[in-house]
């Protein structure tokens, strides 16, 4: 083989990837159950979570079919027995079906058990592991040249407790699923289902996917600090690892207080220990602290890795050095930092007014960060080649939902305001523009870019591009009524509504339905790239990160000899000569050329 | 001391000698560069693992300076039920073990086999004396007198509303530390049984040891927080 053919696609030396293993089903399943390789881990990771982004999203699905229309009681005049009687029925209650099924004792019950469901799913098995565990496992070694994450065996290990933790959590939806909201407040997780396990189960189910959490947040933490490639300082590192970086911190320090917390919860269902029982003396409000200790720093594990992709898409397929490096990698420990002092804007009205004021300030703080890496994202598209393509696509996506998710927090964070909007619809609209429209498009997008490199094969560009309008289109359609909702005053969590409410709350089903069928594509997308999908080049976007200096999909230890850093992630005006085709550059790994 | 060559330790079996699990035959993990980048990492992380036990705790002690200032009557009462005679007879069993913790690390840095399964044996009993004054002398009696947690409190001389409250997080925090007592002793016993089996602990192997102690002495560092605010404070 001649250096030359290394320009082209595939031409280098290929050995067996990570995903070719021995023969036999049962061998490649305890290759891949008993594997310590983080691509492998990552993998199961990433589709153990999209199962959990399943499950919640038909939770959603229900929840947005119930809200279709009110209940009303309708009264009909029906002869019985040649006198005229006023028959009292009721309609829309669309859950009725799925409450026999769970044993709920109503529509309305069934409701409460169904968005619990979905928010505890979405977030504890969803969301916080979604994008570290899976993209964050598969690339931050490579990215960072080194062979595996610090510690293989523990990496495997978290993936247990987590397929553990989500088996808790899934069981207790069986057993007809808990009704107390995710947030698990007390007295309703305490008392409801009194005589019946479930509630622990689920709650149980949280604390042990903290544990997971903890293991992923310090297996990466040591691999940044001690398995960075030789020429790698921390400012060469990609933005992705960064925004690793920074939730990981979180993870660290943050899960292990809704360790502590949910552990003293099942003591108080089980035991009735008191400290979270007013009747005893002790404080509900306590418990409230204490979560949202956790639950607040907790949105930045969700975000920042997003915000890392975001980074990495904009400046691959716009093909410019990311403009303000230095700004987006410490505005993400800046966010990590003012993350842990703004829990108390979840309680303003359960505590002093002193207290509530110092929490809105500093909730503002947030904004500050946040908005130093919008400004720099836009900079970077300023004069750049901008490629059209699904990473791009959802990147573009990203800007524009996560400012209104971003700009929307403002008015929650203000007292006077959120005198008005908190505990409506105006809540769940933001968290949605910001959790969804932020982190799960920085998924999808994440997902594309690097599909070639995990998978070898790439994807149809139709339709990635088809199913993240219809995501795009869907999710503004369910949310953006939502605001709107929200401010006419529609609280949140209530199964019912006054019929004023009913236009916007159909458009928000339909518009759930529309997300719905962008998904499907998205997998049909995914399904076809894996059976037919063209066989992926090394590099398809151009990039200078170290992971498109590997094949595709990378071997066994990701590189063949350790790579030594030329240049910076980012370099591509003065790394790419110009009018070159961006896939040719950089050359792929040749073992031959060393 | 000073590092013992071979000829000052009996003489090892080849069985010993032989095994990949000898200290002398460990090879770095493969995608680590060199042995010291491993022990470094190693170490490193198991500092962070001790920060989130630290944050563990800090929920209990949270709710311990809560309750304390809403009741500060009953907190009294309640330190006036725990004798500090059994707190600070494991308060010392715990410096002591972490004083042989310690020195088991240095023998496992010098080579001095025999003294390092005497250290690790010491402070492995250590665990369990503490868990024995705990349970007999404290827990049994208490739970005797009907000073349990929650709603199994039945103790009928109760001066403070509000006591029951501190039977709570007396036994939330004391039990969680007392399952940390029991984890530690669990991975001495590992780190004992490996070495016997393997001497797979010397000079150039250490880790293990180390990363043990260093979780050892949290147990002791919470314990010696513990053990003033709720025995000595009144
Ligand atoms: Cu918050």
């Amino acid at each position: 083989m001649s250096t030359h053919d290394a320009h082209g696609s595939g031409g280098y030396h290929e050995e067996g990837s990570y995903l070719s293993g021995p023969p036999g089903m049962i061998s490649k399943i305890w290759q891949w159950a008993s594997t310590v390789d983080h691509k492998k881990i990552g993998v199961m990771y990433l589709v153990s979570v999209l199962a959990m982004f399943f499950l919640g999203g038909m939770a959603a699905m229900a929840v947005r079919y119930e809200l279709l229309d009110p209940v009303r009681t309708v009264i009909t005049q029906m002869e019985v027995d040649g006198v005229m009687t006023e028959v009292i029925s009721t309609t829309g209650d669309r859950l009725t079906p799925i409450a026999k099924l769970i044993g709920a004792d109503s529509a309305n019950q069934a409701y409460n058990r169904l968005f619990t469901l979905h928010g505890a799913v979405m977030v504890f098995m969803f969301i916080v592991p979604s994008i570290p565990a899976s993209l964050g496992n598969f690339f931050l070694p490579i990215m960072l040249g080194a062979k595996d994450v610090a510690f293989p065996r523990l990496n495997l290990l978290s993936w247990y407790i987590y397929v553990v933790g989500s088996l808790f959590g899934v069981l207790s939806i069986i057993m007809g699923g808990v009704d107390t909201g995710w947030t698990f407040y007390t007295p309703y997780s305490t008392t409801t289902d009194a005589d019946h396990i479930r509630v622990v189960f689920m709650v149980l189910a949280a604390f042990i996917l903290g544990f997971s959490s903890i293991l992923t947040g310090l297996n990466f933490i040591v691999t940044v600090h001690k398995l960075r490639a030789p020429g790698m300082g921390w400012f060469d590192m990609p933005l992705f690892i960064w925004g690793l970086y920074a939730t990981s911190i979180i993870q660290v320090l943050a899960t292990p207080v809704i360790g502590i917390t949910l552990f003293l919860l099942i003591f108080e269902r089980v035991m009735h220990i008191g400290i979270f029982d007013p009747s005893m003396g002790g404080d509900p409000v306590l418990y409230q602290h204490f979560f949202w200790f956790y639950s607040h720093p907790v949105v930045y594990v969700m975000i920042l890795p997003g915000m890392g992709i975001i980074s990495e898409l904009l400046a691959v397929h716009s093909r410019k050095h990311i403009f303000g490096y230095r700004a987006i990698a410490f505005s993400s420990l800046g966010i990590a930092a003012v993350s842990f002092l703004v829990w108390g804007h979840h309680i303003f009205t359960a505590m002093g007014e002193l207290a509530a004021i110092l929490f809105s300030g500093l909730t503002f703080l947030v904004a500050i960060p946040t908005a130093i890496k919008m400004f720099n994202w836009i900079a970077t598209l300023y004069k750049g080649s901008i490629a059209i393509n699904t990473p791009m696509l959802y990147a573009l996506i990203f800007l524009f939902t996560f400012s209104i998710g971003g700009l929307t927090g403002l008015p929650l964070a203000t007292l006077s305001t959120d005198l008005h909007l908190h505990d409506s619809y105006y809540v769940v609209a933001h968290f949605h523009y910001v959790m969804m429209g932020g982190t799960v498009m920085a998924f999808m997008g994440g997902i594309h870019h690097w599909w070639p490199k995990m998978f070898g094969k790439m994807y149809n560009e139709w339709g990635g591009m088809l199913g993240g309008i219809l995501v795009f289109i869907g999710f503004n359609l369910t949310f953006f009524t939502q605001f709107m909702l929200g401010t006419q005053g529609m609280p949140r969590r209530y199964a019912n509504y006054v019929d004023e409410f009913q236009s916007l709350h159909v458009l928000s089903t339909y518009g759930s339905w529309i997300l719905l069928i962008g998904f499907l594509v998205h997998l049909a997308t995914f399904i076809h790239s894996l059976i037919a999908g063209e066989k992926a080049p090394a590099n398809p976007w151009g990039g200078l990160s170290l992971e498109w200096e590997t094949q595709s999909p990378p071997i066994e230890h990701n590189f063949h000899h350790e790579p030594v850093l030329t240049h910076g992630p980012y370099d591509f005006e003065t790394v790419v000569p110009p009018h070159c085709d961006p896939k040719d550059y950089p050359l792929p790994e040749n073992p031959s050329a060393h | 001391m000073t590092t013992m060559t071979d000829a000052n330790n009996p003489p090892v079996p080849e069985r010993i000698a032989k095994s990949p699990s000898h200290w002398r035959n460990r090879k770095h993990a493969d995608h680590f560069r060199n042995h010291d980048e491993e022990f470094d990492a190693s170490k490193f992380g198991m500092w962070l693992f001790l920060t989130t036990e630290v944050l563990l705790f800090a929920g209990i002690f949270v709710a311990y300076a809560v309750f304390r200032m809403m009741y500060p009557e009953a907190w009294a009462n309640g330190s006036n039920h725990l004798d500090w005679v059994y707190g600070g007879a494991n308060t010392v069993v715990l410096l002591i073990s972490s004083w042989t913790a310690a020195s088991a690390v240095r023998c496992a840095q010098i080579n001095n086999q025999k003294w390092l399964k005497i250290n690790l044996i010491i402070t492995i009993l250590c665990a369990g004396l503490f868990l024995f004054i705990k349970f007999k002398y404290e827990y049994m009696v208490k739970l005797g007198d009907g000073k349990a947690p929650g709603t199994f409190f039945s103790y009928p001389n109760a001066s403070d509303a509000h006591e029951q409250l501190w039977w709570s997080l007396y036994y939330m925090g004391t039990g969680l530390h007392a399952l940390h007592v029991v984890i530690g002793a669990g991975l001495l016993c590992w780190v004992l049984v490996r070495s016997i089996k393997y001497q797979a602990y010397g000079p150039t192997e250490y880790t293990m040891v180390e990363n043990t102690a260093l979780y050892w002495h949290i147990v002791d560092l919470i314990w010696i927080f513990l053990f003033p605010l709720l025995y000595l404070v009144h």
